[in-house]
């Protein structure tokens, strides 16, 4: 019996260790699996324009069999790097605040509030954006620029993003500005800087690449945000000539398409291609951040 | 004078700084002031406990429990799956690659990088895959894509927990003649259960939360699925849906199922930290 019960125990634990063995197999594919899987889809489309032209190109017609693909890749960085543009600031600001000026009891306190403000759907965001921002745009800000805009436009659409990056570069920043050993700021406020000073020449300068990577993370997720982005942005294909007209992002042009891809030819190969676009954007800014930020720990 | 300058400086950026950290928590009351605001009044009991009617999308009578429950099927699908497949990843970084940092730290790195790869991105593959292997939109499709979408999310989550284990707790778990695998589950697990309640609560928020993965594998459908092959409708696509049309009616009933997920994603936030701290007590404090 006891020898019966020694053999199960080594058999459940080579059972256990095949299985954590095949799952890590299967996450570690899981990328490559993905990345070739798009671009297999995306291989038609290739085979009859080349890459450059698809993605240069202006016209979008996909009746005719033209998939320009360059008023989408704008649209994405005009709401990505404004998104960016307005998030970065605060959070910086707010990180600053949260983990130099304040007693920790505070970053407890707020730690809720940017889980809460991570967790939520961006589809909620994107009923947020339809009830205020829209609004606010039409009514209040594009009045205020001397333009007219309907409220579903670039701005609105990277506000509303930059209220979700916000939490997402937030958690990275804090942590950045939690590993600067405190002996520095230290050093820097005995020998007579005031708090800003310290901030401004030490501490930052010494948190730059963390700073650049969190900005890097942050642009990656606002890249690839689909549905609250779709709902607030107008979807017009044009190359947007102004924060207050309406845009259409790649991740927009994939979700709004889904339905009709099948009836046309290469659409689908098309849409598949935007993905793989995304994914490899996102994919390259993720790794350039990710190495400057296992750098900046080994530094410190 | 200089000093003044430094110390106006000082001032204007301290306020600007207060400004932004108050700022933040001012939007979260926005948000969820906002949805309350718009969401409250055409919510009724009516709404969550049947499922669409003829005219429903005319602004006739009917509800969205389709979406609730067909978000709830597909959320508790995908976690429980991803739970199968992400915990023993963990695990085995962190006991059975124990010594081997620098693949640990290269799996790591590749699974943040798998973080960050959006969501449609996954939703457009599983859509293609589906198509390849001759499936149609179903609560199946639905589900393995948002797993594939979420087991990132969780290895990390239970990683960063695992990791914080003394190895001392490993080599006396063994030194007792324990195997790998009993240590692992029994003993690495039991000390933390709080953070993998966390990290498996983080990934079903992002499940039930995530649209863009099930726009294009679940389908949609005002029926309640009965079985893994049928389509099935979701909260974030019912939202979705109903904002987009002309009707006042079906308009009301976005804000209010809006309103309905952020309830469900506050009460799983809020359960997240009773839950935690409530098995904290059964880890050992070294």
């Amino acid at each position: 019996m006891k020898r019966f019960f020694k053999i199960n125990r080594q058999i459940r634990n080579s059972f256990h260790k095949r299985w954590m063995l095949l799952s890590l197999i299967l996450v570690v594919a899981m990328p490559i699996v993905l990345g070739v899987g798009l671009y297999i889809k995306s291989a038609m489309l290739l085979e009859q324009t080349s890459l450059i032209k698809l993605l240069f190109s202006k016209e979008w017609k996909p009746m005719q069999g033209l998939f320009g693909l360059w008023p989408f890749i704008v649209s994405s960085l005009w709401v990505t790097i404004l998104a960016l543009l307005i998030a970065g600031p605060i959070c910086l600001l707010a990180a600053i605040y949260m983990t130099q000026y304040t007693k920790k009891y505070f970053l407890r306190m707020m730690h809720p509030v940017i889980d809460i403000l991570a967790g939520i759907p961006s589809v909620v965001y994107g009923v947020w954006g339809v009830i205020v921002v829209v609004p606010l745009v039409s009514n209040h800000l594009a009045p205020f620029f001397n333009t007219q805009s309907s409220g579903y436009s670039i701005l609105t659409g990277a506000i509303v993003l930059a209220v979700m990056i916000i939490p997402f570069i937030l958690n990275i920043l804090i942590e950045v500005f939690r590993n600067i050993p405190d002996q520095l700021t230290e050093a820097s406020l005995s020998l007579g800087a005031t708090h800003w000073e310290t901030v401004k020449h030490v501490l930052v300068r010494k948190a730059f690449p963390g700073i650049v990577s969190a900005f890097g993370l942050g642009i990656s997720r606002a890249f690839g945000e689909t549905i609250a982005v779709l709902m607030v942005v107008g979807n017009v294909t044009q190359i947007p000539k102004g924060i207050f007209q309406p845009g259409y992002p790649l991740p927009a042009l994939i979700a709004n398409n889904y339905g009709e891809m099948l009836s046309i030819p290469l659409y689908d190969s098309a849409l598949m291609l935007s993905a793989l676009v995304l994914f490899v954007v996102v994919l390259l800014f993720n790794f350039a951040s990710r190495v400057a930020i296992i750098k900046l720990e080994r530094h410190t | 004078m200089r000093k003044f300058f430094k110390i106006l400086e000082e001032r204007i950026f301290q306020g600007l700084m207060i400004l932004a950290t108050y700022g933040i928590a001012v939007v979260l009351l926005i948000i969820i002031i906002s949805i309350l605001i718009k969401g409250l009044p055409s919510l009724s009991w009516e709404m969550l406990s049947q499922t669409p009617k003829g005219g429903f999308y005319f602004g006739k009578e009917g509800g969205i429990l389709n979406a609730i429950i067909g978000s709830l099927y597909l959320a508790f699908g995908s976690t429980l799956l991803a739970l199968l497949i992400g915990l023993p990843v963990a695990l085995y970084m962190n006991i059975h690659l124990l010594n081997r940092r620098k693949l640990v730290n290269t799996i790591r790195f590749l699974l943040d990088l798998l973080w960050g790869v959006p969501s449609i991105v996954y939703g457009a593959f599983g859509f293609s895959v589906m198509i390849f292997l001759g499936m149609r939109n179903s609560l199946l499709a639905g589900i393995i894509t948002i797993t594939l979408f979420i087991i990132p999310i969780m290895i990390r989550a239970i990683d960063e927990v695992l990791k914080s284990v003394p190895k001392g707790l490993l080599e006396a778990s063994l030194s007792l003649g324990s195997t790998r695998s009993e240590t692992a589950y029994r003993v690495f697990v039991k000390q933390c259960i709080p953070g993998i309640i966390t990290a498996v609560l983080l990934a079903f928020g992002r499940g039930i939360g995530d649209a863009a993965a099930v726009l294009f594998t679940t389908g949609y459908t005002d029926y309640i699925p009965t079985s893994l092959s049928h389509p099935t409708a979701s909260l974030p696509l019912a939202i979705f849906f109903q904002l987009s049309s002309p009707v006042p009616e079906v308009k009301d009933r976005a804000y209010a199922s809006a309103l309905v997920l952020t309830t469900i994603i506050l009460i799983i936030s809020i359960l997240s930290r009773i839950l935690s701290r409530r098995f904290q007590k059964n880890k050992i404090n070294f």
